[in-house]
């Protein structure tokens, strides 16, 4: 049983002064949910678990601030209590998940194109860096352009930048009414519905479409949630369909060859691309079943404006989209500065990074 | 101290022979606007915040993206600052020229480049003016949410420097989150894509890193926003109440009830006989606080919601609750509001206006401390706030030709926002550190942090000629300040209760 509600932020930077004396690198770790993607990482673990527990929380200022081990159902459940949530739906992929984790990885669900993702919803942040500093950035204040803004940037970082002690949120009330509804139609005309929807006030909160069908959720007040389904039509639909494609258990994700992410402009026609398709987040999120090569998912991404990311290990060493050069030299620029030992997750993100 | 650039605690300057660089930007860039003698370099020694004024070494106005690029190459080779603005109306003096450096105007860079009705997106030059953007979309039923209140006249390139909000932030975000590519120029005349026409983009998010970085990282060439559907209707209730903590409880108690209003604004008494002798609004003169609560979204929602708020105010102890009976009422309504720095403007020669956030609970207190500090300091201050988000505007009231005066409105400000921070909020809200919040950073950050935030800066711009004196204050500068400010060292603000 680990014990509730402690602060072992010392414990941490003690490791982390430890590790910068031996010029050690760290494989920093909260549950380990989300360590199936990106590169491996040779290093002595850094378990942030220990480090757990809100430290507060005052609904009605919707806020919440937590240390980084707090595990995140535990979180999410905090806040339903009050009636509120984490409106950027982040993917657990496992019941040991942690706050921290959530961050670093940056992970946003199927409400994100209408609400904003993980890095919207991050206020404030305290840090462990690289010089054995900790700091905080940020505050548990809505409005706060005082400094940069390094919070934002630590979002799917993947802990390469220093070890997150703890993270200021912004939540938001559920909505009144929720209603999920499916309806057939191809992939072409799904796209092309919702970027019409997409002009108007509808109170759409999720949009998928997969074998032939389209997925839709409205939630708002009960008037307009009523007013969209009259005006939409489609057949009822099971609210936690949403959870299932957010935590990938639909049969789509049992298909065994490589499961890759497409981020694209979310009105890019359906791609030619060997597999299964899933179009999530109005389009501008494609999951894809694939045995084609990285470099042709790549190049079809790429031409439409988009980039590539390959979510099942060992398939290629780039699992992200590499880098321009440029973009790439300001990168390891930024980690030198952060990390100058090196010491955080080395080779995560990039070999080079 | 100086507030302005002190090459003793802000850093030394390169010497910058300014007949050369004029012979050479004339010579390598024949047809670039460029700007040196001193009759022609006046109209841009301030922005926004016309209390600091310096006159810039030169001006230049360029027009095509190479121009920039050249110019900013050269610069770097000869280790001359530059200073970017756009349309000027920053209020934090974060385009406050310097003296040994170049003041590079990118205002001509007004066209917008592509509106996307189906992506969603308009794709425009910095110089183009946020208001411009929601009026080219406005024909696909499409609105560019953050509407800072000099929306008519600032720039998209300038929101994006300063991370600009406006009085919907609480809804619909902050520039940041309205925001999904910037092209940039490094000072080193490379170009950079941050974000992409995706939701997001591979590596870090520098972009997020960049939003707000006040003309310290990179000068932007171009930018992608998003675009919303416009709603469908606007509804705005005004209320009355009593004491200001009555009206700080009507607002949490709004958020308690699982409302996020579009719009949700406090004033109190004195910017309330100001407004209301100014506009004829209608607000309640002898109100010690309003309320002014617009619903946004679609029709049978906005209606529902417009009923329970009217029941929680009323609970909260609201004296009167008026709902606008149609668009020319909730325009008058809202017209009280947004002209409620001028109207103050009308009280008093000069008026000083801060940026503070804190959390709303601690409003209260916040609210008598500026009570005792106003007081202390013999000035007034009217206190406009964007209550749902925490962001406040105490305006101070003061006569520049009075001698002292503004160096009293200052110290004032200061130490409002010194207050700011001691309640667990922050110095700078939506205006920007600027110059003119510069000694405050010392209190909200400590040298570690400020440290790490020079790291970022010389991962960018290492020999530091991008806006050199803003946002960050070097360690120096913050030692100096301290030594001013904390006495047996003891914190400003000792019996306050920390959040």
């Amino acid at each position: 049983m680990v014990a509730r509600d402690v602060d072992a932020s010392g414990d941490l930077l003690d490791r982390v002064n430890a590790a910068i004396a031996a010029r050690q690198p760290l494989l920093i770790s909260g549950g380990g949910t989300k360590a199936f993607l990106g590169r491996p990482v040779e290093g002595q673990r850094l378990d942030t678990r220990m480090h757990r527990g809100v430290v507060s929380y005052d609904p009605t200022e919707l806020v919440i601030t937590a240390r980084a081990g707090t595990p995140l159902l535990e979180l999410q459940a905090m806040v339903a209590e009050h009636g509120q949530m984490l409106p950027f739906e982040p993917p657990a992929h496992g019941e040991g998940a942690t706050l921290g984790g959530m961050v670093a990885s940056g992970l946003s669900g199927p409400r994100r194109p209408w609400a904003g993702a993980v890095r919207d919803y991050v206020l404030g942040t305290r840090l462990i860096t690289g010089e054995g500093k900790h700091v905080r950035l940020g505050g548990e204040v809505m409005k706060n352009v005082a400094g940069y803004d390094v919070s934002r940037l630590l979002a799917g970082s993947f802990g390469s930048l220093g070890v997150l002690t703890e993270v200021s949120l912004k939540v938001l009330p559920r909505p009144r009414a929720c209603l999920s509804l499916k309806m057939a139609a191809s992939a072409e005309q799904a796209l092309r519905t919702l970027a019409e929807w997409g002009q108007q006030p509808l109170p759409i909160s999720a949009a998928c479409h997969l074998q032939g069908w389209l997925y839709l959720r409205l939630e708002g007040g009960e008037g307009s949630v009523t007013a969209a389904h009259q005006r939409i039509g489609g057949e009822p639909l099971d609210n936690a369909w949403w959870e299932a494609l957010n935590e990938q258990r639909l049969a789509f994700f049992n298909d065994p060859r490589p499961l890759w992410r497409l981020s694209l402009p979310n009105n890019t026609a359906p791609l030619t691309l060997v597999g299964e398709q899933l179009l999530d987040w109005g389009g501008a999120q494609r999951w894809v079943k694939t045995a084609q090569q990285h470099h042709s998912i790549r190049q079809v991404c790429a031409a439409a404006g988009g980039h590539a990311t390959c979510y099942t290990p060992g398939v290629t060493d780039l699992p992200f989209e590499p880098l321009a050069p440029a973009l790439l030299r300001y990168h390891r620029q930024l980690k030198a500065r952060f990390d100058p030992h090196g010491i955080f997750n080395p080779g995560r993100l990039y070999p080079e990074y | 101290m100086n507030i302005l650039y002190d090459e003793r605690v802000d850093g030394a300057l390169h010497r910058v022979d300014k007949q050369q660089l004029v012979h050479l930007l004339r010579e390598q860039l024949p047809d670039l606007t460029l700007l040196h003698r001193p009759e022609e370099l006046r109209p841009y020694e301030c922005d926004g915040l016309s209390a600091y004024r310096s006159t810039p070494l030169l001006v230049v106005l360029p027009e095509r993206l190479e121009q920039v690029e050249h110019l900013l190459r050269l610069c770097h080779e000869l280790r001359v600052p530059v200073v970017a603005r756009g349309a000027g109306t920053g209020l934090s003096g974060g385009a406050l020229p310097l003296e040994q450096g170049v003041l590079l105007v990118m205002a001509r860079f007004k066209h917008i480049l592509d509106i996307d009705p189906l992506a969603r997106t308009a794709r425009v030059q910095p110089g183009v003016r946020n208001l411009a953007i929601s009026q080219a979309a406005a024909c696909h039923g499409l609105y560019y949410a953050p509407d800072p209140s000099s929306q008519i006249a600032c720039s998209i390139g300038g929101n994006v420097a300063e991370n600009a909000g406006g009085v919907h932030c609480l809804k619909y975000g902050l520039t940041v989150h309205n925001v999904l590519k910037v092209d940039i120029l490094t000072i080193e005349g490379e170009r950079l894509v941050l974000g992409a026409d995706s939701l997001d983009a591979p590596g870090l998010d520098l972009l997020a890193l960049f939003t707000g970085s006040e003309g310290l990282l990179g000068i932007i060439t171009e930018v992608t926003v998003k675009l919303l559907p416009r709603p469908q209707v606007a509804r705005v209730l005004l209320a009355s109440f009593d004491s200001v903590e009555k009206a700080g409880r009507a607002v949490a108690d709004i958020v308690a009830a699982g409302i996020i209003p579009g719009g949700l604004e406090m004033m109190d008494n004195l910017a309330i006989r100001a407004a209301e002798a100014f506009i004829h609004a209608g607000y309640p003169v002898d109100a010690q606080a309003i309320l002014l609560c617009e619903l946004d979204g679609v029709e049978a929602d906005v209606h529902d919601d417009c009923l329970r708020v009217h029941a929680v105010m009323r609970a909260a102890g609201a004296t009167e609750v008026r709902q606008a009976s149609d668009e020319t009422e909730r325009l008058k309504f809202w017209a009280g509001r947004k002209n409620a720095f001028p109207a103050v403007g009308r009280l008093s020669p000069d008026y000083y206006c801060m940026d503070g956030t804190i959390p709303r609970r601690a409003l209260p207190a916040v609210l008598k401390g500026i009570g005792e500090l106003s007081a202390h300091y013999q000035l007034q201050v009217a206190n406009v706030f964007h209550a749902g988000d925490g962001n406040m505007h105490p305006l101070i009231l003061f006569d520049a030709n009075r001698p002292g005066e503004l160096q009293r409105a200052e110290a004032l400000g200061g130490k409002i926002l010194e207050l700011c921070v001691a309640v667990g909020g922050s110095i700078t809200g939506e205006h920007g550190v600027g110059r003119e919040k510069i000694n405050q950073m010392c209190a909200q950050f400590n040298h570690d942090e400020l440290t790490l935030f020079h790291a970022v800066k010389a991962a960018f711009d290492p020999l530091g000629l991008l806006n050199p004196g803003k946002n960050i204050p070097t360690l120096q500068r913050c030692a100096e300040f301290g030594a001013m400010h904390i006495h047996h060292g003891q914190l400003p603000f000792p019996d306050l209760e920390r959040f």
